[in-house]
């Protein structure tokens, strides 16, 4: 990232007066700090940035950004979002939405705002917990869960974010989590420098009302095991000795120990700009226990932007036949003189 | 101006000596074409009015369609109706009872016969009356040959086969020589009126430029229909309408929908600023979208959404970027925007939401008319929150109410609602094309530096700090600065929690909530001050006021008139602003002795007003699909003011083949 060299921000400057209100503990702090970090890094103005929310504990990330913000209703950032980008193109816009805001009450906007690869940068932050409303269980949420709203443990299958943003066509997918917070800023990095819709999911700890549920990939003595870095063009290797790997075996992954018979090259190789998303999908489905959990860049490709093929379309109507006068509008249909 | 009640002339005696058919002026003329809805009647309606217009004549429409795209051929759910009344004077209404009716089939001839006048012209396609045809339309004789048709002057004409000898050359198939049999009756209704057909003519060149063999064959449908008419004299005399007198100008025909696409467009290229619609499809708003959808090279931006809340969601974020955010919908669609017009509402961010009305509740009549929208408007969202609303009272009027409500959105920093309605929608009006001079432009005005000055009091977190930019600081008519993200310096949040007034932060304070509350309601209150007095046509005071709004103004107005001539004491008023209402309402309603106010509803103007200013009005409701009669409103106005019992409005007869039909 050659941004890197271009600070023209500093943390402080895209602080706001506002005092931050999460509870103490919460994962959604350190998103605040790499955030900061991140664009810091970039060297676009702040004037150029906005952040768009919905409803939630992460839906007041804008008002800690100094930078436009605009916190809206519950699951319509993804529009409000896409109305703003039809009018101001160039604007980097991120939108900041969580696991209920994204997929439950918004799902149908996530769906159609990735499908159109408008230029926005999707932040998921995934809790597996409605945090807001004080502890219910939510479409990330592992089955089984018990919640005030579901004391016998939750029977409603969870969705994989990743998965849903491969299948609305994606063109960049990246996971990254709270606690992991060089990692976090590399990939916010990337989903910025992305032309085209980024969806970033964040496992977010809520210190409150799902704590520990993401324990396997944060805790140090464990998490190597379940923890897989994704690199382009490089195996799929993981393990505190790095002696795990993943095959596929027939069309399902496989989790394998290098050795015995196993090289590396037996190994998958992890390819963001596949042209097909099937790779991408495949890695987005592996789940903790019996695969290593994916973070990293899933997917990366350059598709046109809606913002782009709104202005062809211009362009070429202009093109064809000149552009609009009112006074042609007005005698679009015959006329009649009456003296 | 003169109101007739055109009845066709007598027969008897007109036919001239030397075989060629006679002309007589007739003042106004009201048709219907009916036929199955794919028998192509909005077609041949739209063509004979635009006709009529080029003319000279006034006009007014009445376009009636099924619900169904292609409910089962012949049946009576099926029947597609295209009324117009044309005129050699200014008419406001598309006429209440027929004086041609022309019927595809027994399904049309069965729904439509009803208003057709007693001596009035029916013209029959006869090969179309068959067993079949009859069974579908649930006849068990053939109703040409009843006794009935003996109160009409009927023409019986074997369309089908006339039309297939007049193509037979063209090489089609059987199929597509029928689709020219609109042709062919329109051509025939052409010379009955003495029409040009040139304009016709020259649009089927323009549609079928690609498919020459279809072309032809229209081209030779609507000769054949013409010259049949012709040459088999028909009638005996055949009829014109002159002129009419309108004010000097050139005008164009204009449908509600079409008002409002191209008003949408010239306010904002006025004001300079980027047009940003979404819209999700929906019946009767969708033509607004195709419209502007086929507008790009005047920088239209258009975006069919996911849905109505995203289509909100859009134009609320268009808004936020400086750009006129507008969606377009019916009741259904607003039942689900209303969150977002309330956020619209709290962030202050000017967009336009059309209604356009249609018979609710639920997915309730999707095509035909009714104006029960204005109280969810008025009131169909969460806390006290405030929205203007406008109401065009006829198609050409969309434009100038538009252009009005992308003034009143942008100057007051606020989301408005514009009621359109069905009738207004797809009905259609001669236009006097504005000169681009005499249209008022909107100025626009993004801050680019700070509002906040060192003499200034402090607020929470040293945000009135000079060089700070406070999103809630309201100018005298409290209307708060609509900064752009991109501007340097002036970086702010906004969003649905409560404000702390001037800096816009989140604050959920007893009294800066009232506050804020009552600082919203009294901004929309202020729009009051720009808007012109309500005028009244008619007496400045007398017995009785009558009070509309919509697309009711034409019966309103024709009704009142004629009650006028026979020398009642009656004044017409219509509100195109119904929130806030111009300054003198209350005034002009005190002026009068009684108020009635009709509405397609069951009275919700009738309610704001007489809750707003204790006035005991009475309504005159009709909640059929339908719009008014002119003769239902002069019939309530005659009561009203003889001291009659109560009139109500007839429903119409209603007529069912079978439970199965919607
Ligand atoms: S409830 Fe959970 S997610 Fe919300 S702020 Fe507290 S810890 Fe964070």
């Amino acid at each position: 990232m050659s941004a890197t060299t271009l600070p023209t921000l500093t943390v402080k400057d895209l602080t706001t007066d506002q005092d931050v209100r999460w509870c103490p503990g919460c994962g959604d702090y350190s998103i605040l700090a790499q955030m900061k970090k991140a664009l810091a890094s970039l060297g676009v103005p702040r004037e150029k940035i906005v952040f768009v929310s919905g409803i939630g504990c992460s839906s007041r990330f804008p008002y800690y950004m100094n930078t436009y913000g605009f916190h809206t209703i519950h699951g319509r950032a993804p529009t409000i979002a896409t109305g703003l980008k039809m009018a101001q193109p160039d604007l980097q816009v991120w939108v900041v939405t969580g696991d209920g805001d994204g997929l439950s009450i918004g799902g149908n906007h996530l769906l159609h705002v990735i499908r159109r690869n408008v230029d926005v940068k999707i932040l998921l932050f995934n809790n597996e917990i409605y945090g807001l409303t004080k502890g219910q269980y939510s479409p990330t949420s592992r089955l089984g869960t018990r919640t005030k709203s579901s004391p016998q443990g939750s029977i409603d299958n969870p969705i994989r974010p990743l998965s849903v943003a491969i299948a609305a066509e994606a063109t960049f997918v990246a996971r990254t989590i709270d606690v992991d917070v060089n990692h976090m800023v590399t990939v916010l990095q990337r989903a910025a420098a992305h032309k085209g819709t980024a969806f970033v999911e964040i496992y977010q700890n809520c210190k409150i009302f799902n704590d520990g549920v993401f324990d396997y990939v944060t805790d140090k003595s464990i998490k190597s095991d379940n923890l897989l870095y994704l690199e382009h063009g490089k195996p799929l290797v993981y393990g505190k000795d790095r002696n795990k790997g993943i095959r596929l075996n027939g069309l399902d992954p496989e989790a394998v120990e290098l050795g015995n018979g196993i090289a590396v090259d037996d190994l998958l190789h992890h390819n963001e700009s596949a042209k097909e998303p099937s790779l991408a999908y495949l890695l987005s489905r592996m789940v903790h226990p019996e695969f290593p959990e994916c973070v990293g860049v899933f997917r990366a490709v350059r598709k046109p932007t809606y913002e782009e093929l709104v202005q062809e379309q211009i362009v070429k109507a202009i093109k064809a036949k000149g552009p609009g006068k009112i006074e042609d509008l007005f005698r679009s249909e015959d006329q009649w003189t009456v003296e | 101006m003169t109101i007739s009640n055109p009845t066709a002339p007598s027969p008897s005696g007109l036919a001239s000596a030397n075989g060629h058919a006679k002309v007589q002026e007739l003042e106004s003329v009201t048709i219907r074409f009916c036929g199955d809805s794919g028998d192509g009647m909005q077609l041949a309606g739209t063509q004979f009015t635009n006709a009529s217009a080029i003319l000279g004549n006034d006009i007014s429409t009445l376009p009636d369609f099924p619900a169904e795209i292609r409910a089962p051929a012949g049946t009576l759910a099926g029947v597609s109706g295209f009324q117009l009344h044309f005129s050699s004077h200014a008419i406001h209404t598309p006429g209440d009872t027929l004086n041609t009716l022309v019927a595809m089939n027994p399904a049309a001839l069965k729904t439509n016969l009803k208003d057709l006048e007693p001596g009035g012209i029916l013209i029959v396609n006869s090969d179309s009356f068959g067993t079949s045809d009859l069974q579908k339309a649930g006849y068990t004789s053939n109703p040409l040959d009843s006794e009935a048709m003996k109160n009409y002057r009927l023409i019986k004409v074997p369309i089908n086969k006339l039309n297939r000898e007049a193509v037979a050359e063209c090489k089609l198939s059987p199929r597509e020589a029928d689709r020219c049999k609109n042709f062919f009756a329109l051509g025939l209704v052409f010379w009955m009126y003495e029409r040009p057909m040139e304009p016709t003519l020259k649009w089927i060149r323009e549609k079928f430029a690609k498919n020459p063999a279809v072309l032809e064959a229209n081209t030779r449908a609507l000769k054949a229909g013409y010259n049949y008419g012709e040459t088999m004299e028909l009638l005996p005399v055949h009829y014109r309408v002159p002129k009419a007198k309108i004010p000097p100008g050139t005008y164009r025909k204009i449908t509600g929908n079409e008002a409002l696409a191209i008003g949408l467009v010239t306010a904002t290229q006025l004001a300079k600023k980027e047009l940003i619609y979404a819209s999700y499809p929906i019946t009767p708003a969708t033509p607004i979208l195709e419209t502007l959808a086929d507008l790009k090279r005047y920088g239209v931006k258009t975006l069919q959404a996911e849905d109505e809340i995203a289509a909100m969601g859009m134009a609320i974020g268009a808004a936020f970027g400086g750009a006129i955010g507008v969606t377009a919908t019916s009741g259904p669609g607003v039942c689900l925007k209303s969150e977002a017009i309330g956020l619209a509402v709290m962030t202050e961010l000017p967009c336009v939401i059309i209604d356009v009305q249609r018979g609710g509740p639920s997915t309730g009549l999707p095509t035909k008319t009714e104006q029960a929208d204005l109280l969810q408007a008025m009131f169909g969202r969460n806390g006290e929150c405030p929205v203007p609303i406008v109401a065009p009272r006829s198609p050409a009027d969309c434009f100038h109410m538009v252009f009005e409500a992308v003034r009143i959105a942008t100057r007051f920093m606020t989301p408005i609602f514009l009621l359109s309605d069905g009738y207004i929608a797809n009905g259609a009006e001669p236009w006097s094309i504005p000169s681009l001079d005499s249209l008022p432009r909107i100025a626009i005005q993004h801050p680019t530096t700070p509002n906040s000055w060192a003499n200034e009091p402090q607020h929470e977190n040293g945000a009135g700090e000079p060089g700070k930019f406070l999103p809630y600081k309201r100018d005298e008519w409290l209307v708060r600065p609509w900064a752009v993200p991109g501007t340097p310096g002036l970086e702010h949040r906004i969003g649905g929690l409560e404000k702390q007034d001037v800096t816009g932060n989140v604050n959920y304070e007893p009294g800066n909530h009232e506050h804020m509350v009552r600082t919203r309601a009294k901004k929309i209150q202020n729009i009051a001050e720009t808007i012109p007095d309500l005028k009244v046509h008619g007496p400045a005071s007398g017995d009785l006021l009558v009070l509309g709004w919509g697309g009711t103004y034409g019966a309103i107005l024709t009704a009142v008139e004629r009650a006028q001539r026979k020398g009642w004491s009656v004044a017409h008023a219509h509100l195109q602003y119904l929130n806030p209402m111009p300054k003198n309402t209350e005034a002009v309603l005190r002026s009068y002795k009684q108020v009635l106010i009709p509405e397609l509803n069951a009275g919700q103007l009738l309610w704001l007003i007489r809750a707003k200013y204790c006035v005991p009005a009475v309504g005159l409701n009709k909640i059929q699909g339908r719009p008014f009669l002119v003769s239902e409103i002069e019939a309530k106005i005659e009561a009203i003011l003889t001291g009659a019992p109560d009139v109500e409005i007839t429903t119409t007869p209603v007529v069912s083949d079978g439970p199965s039909q919607g």
